[in-house]
């Protein structure tokens, strides 16, 4: 059988599954639906979180960002995960014991306030929506690729199946589905990842594996001498004219510090991971929970630095200096999508591969025109300064990887209904922020607190729906910042969310005016940061003119910083919160009662 | 009742600094500051400031987080907080 017809089985199949689950948890509360009746097993929601938080970012392009990269591309390894530390230790325990259904009805309660709460209403919808449109884009690209369907009809597939189980089963029904989607997911990781660990180094244990010598099978394969697999692609990047791979790359160290904790902090900032501890039955349960979800996570995540240089290594030895005509089919395969391209510098019919990228800007075909050798041709001017002759766009590596060493076509089917799996449980969760941001927090408690639950839940579900319409919209037609904007997500998380959360739990005398203060000017400072390199001035978006070298991915720290200083300096000057809410501050730090 | 009360938060606070200390020097220390000088030491193929960068803080992250759940839930029993 060919991978088309094993990508449509095994895509079907997982599909099945999800709307079989979709049926069998229908949600028929709100509780239910906004936070599956605090009835998930702490080691379910660990396995939910794990495909809630790990988006198509992660399992599409995360290992092909880090196999650029190097040791620097370790900050999204670190920075994704060491924010499930802050979770565990800082929130979700005080979340959960306060119990309601969503991050701005904690900051209105904490916050005696309407308005921080609507702050915070406005946050999380912007987080969630610019976080939902790259989900869709996924799908389609996953879609496009490998089934071969356009990427709109692949958007709209993946549009109609989450609409199924988000708008009938909310909580509950995501939660299960993402439990499936966890599976499916790993298991596409894994296996091969544990293929070519295998072919290379004899090591089953992909973590492992690329630390290891190379056995006879991987030498033959790379023909090349024996040796540390890390060693031979040091040596292979500095003969190409990169630095070593193991070594320090392009960013400086400060930098890469900022992005790292930027990241982790906005992590735990996010409200589409903050609410799934809200499901555990128990606050020890939820402190257990962040443990399952971070070790769930960690399996993907240790495997993807392996997959990153297997996939360097035999990306650079199959296409360097091999004739275009001679090239495997994959290559031209994605050369189709636009996500690779190739121009021949010094006309010599071979590809080659170096430092520094083929072309300036962003990749563009003359449409229908054949080049000499029978590729597309480029529209894009080439960059004379760099001999390289290939653009290769990051998401390719994971999604090319398994084809690239040879594995059978099931491998590769199994690694698109993956990527699908990862969007799609991501695309979920944060639909249903949203939805709950719109019926619970602005119809039930601003704009109609009088109405019934069972309209609330109906409201509840024409929000997810709506959400849903709206983000296969921005996966249809993306706008052109999706990429620059997950920097906003993550600055807009730390600066906003984080620190008016911990403040909250941990400084009983935080009040109203100095959250709210904190808020908006931890918000407008990194917004304004980032606008301004990203969208006003591009061309200034330089290490030279950034404040301290901090690159504007990084710039939620200081964002955080700046919420925290000033929401303690206007808390002193401030009149003390009401001695109810202090008390219920005291009472979030129990887990039981106090009598 | 109000001390005992205290003495837990407290000791929470306590276990929250020294393992967020332990999560900030595996993270940033060895996996950024310092990792060039850690790459001169190597265990099998993997230069070690490489390593913590790549994988040794994920591992740690879930270890701290296991004595965590442990710690919490032997002092919640000791101070009597726990829930039914």
């Amino acid at each position: 059988m060919n991978i088309i017809t094993w990508t449509w089985i095994i895509v079907g199949a997982s599909f099945a599954l999800y709307i079989g689950i979709a049926f069998w948890a229908k949600a028929k509360t709100t509780g239910e639906f906004y936070v599956a009746a605090k009835q998930v097993h702490p080691v379910l929601n660990g396995m939910a979180t794990g495909a809630d938080w790990m988006s198509a970012a992660s399992f599409i392009s995360m290992a092909g960002l880090i196999s650029f990269l190097g040791r620097d591309g370790a900050m999204y390894l670190m920075g994704w995960t060491g924010g499930y530390v802050l979770l565990a230790m800082l929130l979700a325990p005080y979340l959960r014991k306060y119990g309601k259904y969503t991050v701005p009805m904690f900051v209105g309660e904490r916050y005696y306030s309407q308005t921080a709460r609507v702050v915070a209403v406005i946050c999380a919808i912007f987080v969630s929506f610019t976080y939902v449109a790259g989900q869709m884009r996924g799908v389609g690209v996953v879609f496009s690729r490998f089934l071969e369907v356009p990427i709109n009809t692949g958007v709209l597939i993946g549009m109609a199946i989450v609409f199924f189980y988000a708008v009938l089963g909310g909580m509950k029904g995501i939660t299960y589905t993402q439990v499936a989607q966890y599976c499916v997911l790993i298991t596409a990781y894994l296996i091969p990842a544990i293929f070519i660990s295998i072919m290379l180094t004899g090591n089953p244990i992909p973590q492992f594996g690329y630390g290891s010598h190379l056995n006879e099978n991987g030498m033959q394969l790379l023909n090349t001498s024996g040796g540390y697999l890390l060693d031979k692609l040091n040596e292979i990047q500095i003969e190409l004219g990169f630095s070593a791979y193991t070594g320090r790359g392009s960013k400086s160290m400060i930098d890469v510090f900022m992005i790292t904790f930027a990241l982790m902090v906005g992590t735990a900032g996010l409200p589409h991971i903050i609410i799934r501890f809200f499901t555990t039955p128990t606050i020890k349960g939820a402190r257990a929970s962040a443990g399952w979800a971070l070790l769930f996570i960690a399996i993907l995540y240790t495997t993807a630095p392996a997959v990153a240089s297997f996939a360097r290594l035999n990306m650079i030895h199959t296409l360097n200096n091999k004739s275009y005509s001679e090239a495997p089919s994959w290559f031209k395969n994605w050369e189709k999508t636009g996500l690779l391209a190739w121009k021949d510098k010094n006309n010599d019919g071979k590809i080659q591969y170096a430092k520094g990228n083929a072309f300036n800007g962003k990749i563009a075909f003359e449409s229908g025109a054949v080049g000499p050798y029978g590729e597309k041709v480029v529209k894009t001017p080439m960059n004379e300064k760099s001999a390289n002759e290939i653009y290769i766009d990051n998401d390719i590596m994971v999604l090319a990887n398994p084809e690239i060493a040879k594995l059978p076509a099931w491998v590769v089917a199994l690694v698109a209904a993956g990527g699908l799996a990862a969007a799609l449980s991501t695309a979920a969760g944060l639909l249903l922020v949203i939805a709950s941001a719109f019926s619970h927090d602005l119809i039930k408690n601003v704009i109609a607190p009088n109405i019934s639950e069972k309209v609330e839940l109906i409201s509840a579900r024409i929000a997810a729906g709506g959400a849903v319409i709206v983000a296969g919209y921005f996966g249809i037609h993306p706008p052109g910042f999706v990429a620059q904007v997950v920097a906003f997500a993550f600055g807009l998380a730390a600066s906003s969310f984080f620190p008016v959360i911990i403040m909250g739990i941990f400084w009983k005398k935080t009040t109203k005016e100095g959250a709210i203060l904190g808020m908006l000017s931890g918000i407008v400072f990194t917004a304004a940061y980032i606008i301004y390199f990203k969208f006003v001035s591009p061309e200034m978006n330089k290490a030279e003119n950034w404040l301290w070298g901090i690159s504007p991915e990084g710039i939620g720290t200081i964002g955080m910083l700046i919420n925290f200083a000033v929401t303690y300096i206007v808390s002193k000057f401030t009149k003390e919160p009401p001695q109810a809410v202090q008390d219920m501050v005291a009472s979030l730090r129990y887990p039981r009662a106090l009598k | 009742m109000e001390e005992k009360y205290q003495a837990y938060w407290k000791q929470n606070l306590t276990y929250i600094v020294v393992l967020l200390s332990i999560w900030f020097a595996v993270s940033y220390l060895c996996g950024i500051i310092l990792a060039d000088s850690l790459d001169s030491i190597k265990i099998f193929g993997f230069p070690l400031g490489f390593w913590f960068a790549n994988q040794g803080s994920e591992v740690i992250f879930v270890i701290l987080i296991a004595i965590y759940v442990k710690l919490m839930n032997a002092l919640d029993t000791k101070y009597d907080v726990h829930e039914q």
